[in-house]
């Protein structure tokens, strides 16, 4: 198991090295390719040349890919300044970056948003977990059913429809239409309840596209379980009904609900960010959107690793879990 | 395929908006405010160029902006976006300002800081001002003349405060010896030779040459005072701190900020700022249709970016709250330009070939309409700006008998050009600019009526300096039309044409005049305007100087920018003024109830 686990963790720092590299590739190659001065988006209308060419000292711009990707990862342990025209500025360990846009180092940026993220999509996994696989074993129990039609239908329309018509489409209806909530997203340190309501729709509009597709899933599966010889066996042996559903069949079921959580978990904590547009809420979502817009690279590039560290961890999370759900799985 | 693909997301995407712009409508129907004067509201362009409201406000309460957009910075030495630098008078003040009155009386200046409006001598090389007494720092520290000088310095920096504009170098230190308070060696880091400071009152500034737009600079928020020992560098916008009515008491770039009352700042030395609300805050979404509804809602008061309502909070709002709107005129011209180095845009014929085959009402329904989009443009001077005329000079017919185009007239032009069968060339146009992308796809069709096939080229539009700003790319691309949209900085035709139009503006990146524009007349009449001291020929030259741009074709003006934008029925004393192109002016406007 420890062994497991270190080689698993080895071979995510490895991806996250890489995943950088990638990242500085797209941000420094492409546009020197196309022939374009990053330099110059930092400065007003009138670009004078000499701001031009301090921005491009001050970034680091000059600097050779390889050696603006050593100072990174030598900022995350040492931490890193930056000084440039008598102005001096300390990005304290771990810096993963600073941006000169907001003038604001990227680590707090990350665990300030973080949280709002995390929050955002562990309440919507959970209702999506609990009626997605309701809705998906029910349907697979009651087949052929109006029920299971029925669900199967609204399960459709939740993966057809993108968040941003369902989003405005909720807000227009509960918050401006019928006023049951203000929609306003409020910090949980401000306001507890304050934050529920102004989470509530996000999470269920979220959970209805991603409930749709577990049900979906579920369905699918639960059924090819419930055909299988051990499900008959436990039948004969005249165990009751829950017991078999419950017991035998879910946990076999369980097992790609289990591996699409992993994925949707990792990638949904990186930034959902149509959702958290659409809400204007102050996520990792939100933050990238705005650094692209401003071609703010440390904020995209912390995102990013953000983002493929999550899906590393849930993965690695899920991985474990397996075992535990399904004896028949072994670590190695 | 990739084409196939993307199109059939718009047209879901289209479809999608569609769909919740009516059922925005129809939940606005149920709570919507009625139409009429009975929700308070002043009424439909009543704060357009015009005072709405002012016997209706009281002291006190809470001023609410919300915004799609976070300012660039509020350093008042980096900010440069229009919305800022109407925004920063609350926390920043300066030895002159404009006043605080509507349309093109609110583009007249007034003394700030300074007893008056300076004294001019030496040939309108040397100006001299003394400081008012009681004014103070958020601390309660006197504002000084060292101050004023010290702020000033700082647009020197732009190696640590890139980003603003760059006038007050190009009139005091042309050559650029000076290199900033932070390299500066003196003991007080006030090295600055065209700036004296005798006494903590008074402050003199010599010109190497005259410039009559000198004044106008001076109101710029880029002249407010910053105290040395408060000067944070690269992250003074932060926190700047006040000497206006207004201090920071927090800033989360891309979230929001407040701002609460500097008990410190004396009313009696402020002649231009009443200061009436006792708080005022900002917040940033991500998504103007949220916050659209909202402020029709009534949880905000006002825009911040002062670009209008978008087409489904127009929609609501015109049908149900049509009172609570203003459709000024901004300051914006939107246009297409053409290199005069990319073949065969070097010869005026076929320049102004496509300005009559040009639709330009087409070009207008592009934009947004008469109401969202503008008024047709028909030359490039802003009629806020002093001696535009507006559409009265329209020398090529654009909103008269050829605004959709004028077919025959363009056949004859590109005869003279020497291409009878048209031509083929590039229209760049900015990717992330909807409106943009759609009026160079109305340039493509009715170009193509004439012979003349234009292929878009969409551009990333964060990289315009190293685009279409570099004059070599745009020989390299054959960029032979390009597609943008400019503003004044301040309301005159320096403020607003010189970086398009005078030779000397022709960068080899980060350019702005697209055309290069290399005509000596246009140059010797900028020349001629900034040693002219009396305003009437002022507004002469400046005039002359659009006709010359004109007759050169090298512009094709789309709109004179408009927009939709929302006051709440909760504030009053709102007007729109020149001075910020347009915009309300922020800083006087009070809430009716202090609740």
């Amino acid at each position: 198991m420890l062994a497991y686990l270190i080689r698993r963790l080895f071979a995510a720092a490895v991806m996250l090295v890489v995943i950088v590299l990638v990242v500085f590739s797209i941000f420094f190659l492409v546009p020197k390719w196309a022939g374009v001065d990053i330099a110059t988006s930092f400065v007003g209308k009138q670009a004078d040349p000499h701001a031009v060419e301090a921005v491009r000292e001050k970034l680091g711009l000059s600097d050779p890919i390889y050696a603006q990707v050593w100072h990174f990862f030598k900022g995350i342990f040492v931490g890193r300044t930056y000084a440039a025209g008598g102005d001096v500025t300390h990005c304290a360990a771990p810096c993963f970056g600073y941006s000169f846009r907001s003038e604001q180092a990227v680590w707090p940026v990350l665990t300030d948003r973080f949280p709002v993220t995390l929050g955002l999509a562990l309440g919507a996994a959970v209702l999506w977990l609990v009626f997605g696989v309701a809705a998906g074993v029910l349907s697979a129990l009651k087949r052929g059913s109006l029920w299971d039609r029925g669900a199967m239908v609204v399960a459709l329309s939740g993966v057809s429809l993108p968040i941003y018509f369902t989003g405005l489409l909720a807000s227009s209806i509960f918050v401006f239409g019928l006023h049951w909530m203000d929609g306003k997203y409020v910090s949980i340190s401000d306001s507890f309840t304050g934050w529920l309501g102004g989470m509530i729709l996000p999470w269920v509009t979220l959970a209805f596209l991603y409930a749709a597709m577990y049900a979906r899933i579920t369905r699918a599966t639960m059924m090819e379980v419930l055909g299988e010889d051990y499900i008959r066996t436990a039948r004969a042996k005249g165990l009751a009904e829950q017991v078999v559903i419950g017991k035998h069949a879910m946990r076999s079921t369980m097992t790609p609900i289990l591996t699409m959580l992993g994925m949707d978990l990792g990638a949904l904590i990186g930034g959902a960010i149509l959702t958290e547009t659409t809400f204007s809420i102050p996520g990792l979502g939100q933050a990238v959107l705005t650094a692209i817009k401003n071609q703010d690279l440390p904020i995209i590039l912390g995102v990013t690793l953000i983002t493929s560290l999550a899906v590393l961890v849930a993965n690695l999370v899920v991985d474990i879990l397996y075992a535990v759900i399904d004896p028949r799985v072994r670590l190695s | 395929m990739t084409t196939q693909r993307t199109s059939g997301r718009r047209k879901q995407a289209l479809a999608a908006a569609a769909v919740v712009a009516g059922l925005l409508t129809t939940a606005a129907c149920g709570g919507g405010n009625g139409s009429g004067s009975k929700n308070g509201a002043a009424g439909f362009d009543a704060a357009n160029n015009k005072v709405a409201q002012a016997d209706q406000v009281k002291k006190g309460g809470t001023l609410k902006f919300v915004s799609t957009q976070d300012a660039d910075s509020w350093d008042t030495t980096r900010g440069y976006y229009g919305f800022m630098w109407d925004f920063s008078r609350y926390y920043s003040r300066q030895l002159l300002t404009y006043k605080t009155a509507p349309g093109a009386t609110g583009a007249q200046l007034t003394p700030d800081l300074a007893t008056d409006t300076g004294k001019v001598t030496d040939g309108g090389k040397t100006y001299t001002f003394t400081l008012r007494p009681g004014i103070t720092w958020e601390d309660g520290k006197p504002i000084t003349s060292q101050d004023v000088k010290y702020g000033i310095e700082r647009s020197w920096a732009q190696d640590v405060l890139s980003g603003g504009p760059v006038y007050l170098q190009s009139m005091l230190d042309p050559n650029n010896t000076y290199k900033g308070p932070y390299k500066d060696t003196s003991q007080d880091h006030l090295g600055l030779k065209a700036v004296d400071t005798p006494d903590a009152k008074t402050i003199v500034f010599h010109l190497p040459k005259p410039n009559s737009d000198f004044l106008q600079v001076l109101a710029m928020v880029t002249a407010s005072p910053v105290r040395q020992d408060k000067d944070t560098k690269s992250k003074y916008g932060l926190h700047p701190f006040s000497s206006g009515p207004y201090k920071f008491q927090s800033y989360s770039p891309g979230k929001g900020l407040v701002l609460v009352r500097n008990d410190k700042w004396n009313a009696s030395s402020d002649p231009v700022r009443k200061a009436y609300p006792d708080e005022i805050t900002l917040d940033i979404s991500t998504n103007q249709t949220d916050s659209d509804q909202r402020l029709i809602n009534g949880d905000y008061d006002i825009d911040l970016s002062q670009t209008g309502l978008g087409p489904q909070g127009r929609q609501i709002a015109l049908k149900q709250n049509k009172d609570n709107l203003d459709n000024p005129v901004l300051g914006f011209i939107r246009y297409a330009t053409f290199p005069t180095s990319v073949k065969p845009f070097d010869n005026i014929h076929c320049r102004k070939a496509v300005i009559y085959a040009a639709d330009h009402v087409s070009i207008q329904t592009a934009r947004g309409g008469p109401v969202a989009g503008g008024d047709i443009g028909t030359n490039m001077l802003p009629p806020s700006v002093a001696g535009g005329e507006g559409q009265k000079y329209d020398p090529y017919n654009i909103a008269g008998s050829g605004k959709n185009g004028d077919i025959a007239k363009a056949k004859d032009e590109l005869k003279q050009c020497g291409q009878p069968n048209g031509f083929s060339t590039t229209i760049a146009v900015r990717n992330n600019k909807s409106q943009e992308v759609a009026t160079a796809e109305s340039m493509q069709a009715s170009l193509k009526k004439v012979g003349i096939n234009a292929d878009i080229y969409q551009y990333d539009g964060s990289q315009i300096a190293g685009i279409i700003g570099s004059p070599s790319n745009v020989a390299k691309k054959k960029l032979g039309i390009v597609i943008m949209g400019w503003g004044p900085d301040f309301p005159t035709v320096q403020g607003y044409g010189i970086p398009l139009w005078d030779s000397k503006y022709i960068l080899q990146s980060g350019n702005n005049n697209y055309a290069l524009i290399n005509d000596k007349t246009i140059d010797g009449l900028f020349d001629q305007y900034t040693t002219t001291l009396d305003e009437s020929q002022k507004t002469q030259i400046s005039t002359e100087i659009n006709h010359k741009v004109m007759e050169g074709a090298y512009y094709l003006p789309f709109t004179f920018e408009k927009v939709l934008n929302w006051r709440s029925s909760r504030i009053g004393n709102v007007y729109t003024t020149n001075a910020y192109s347009g915009y309300y002016d922020f800083v006087n406007i009070g809430l009716k109830s202090s609740k």
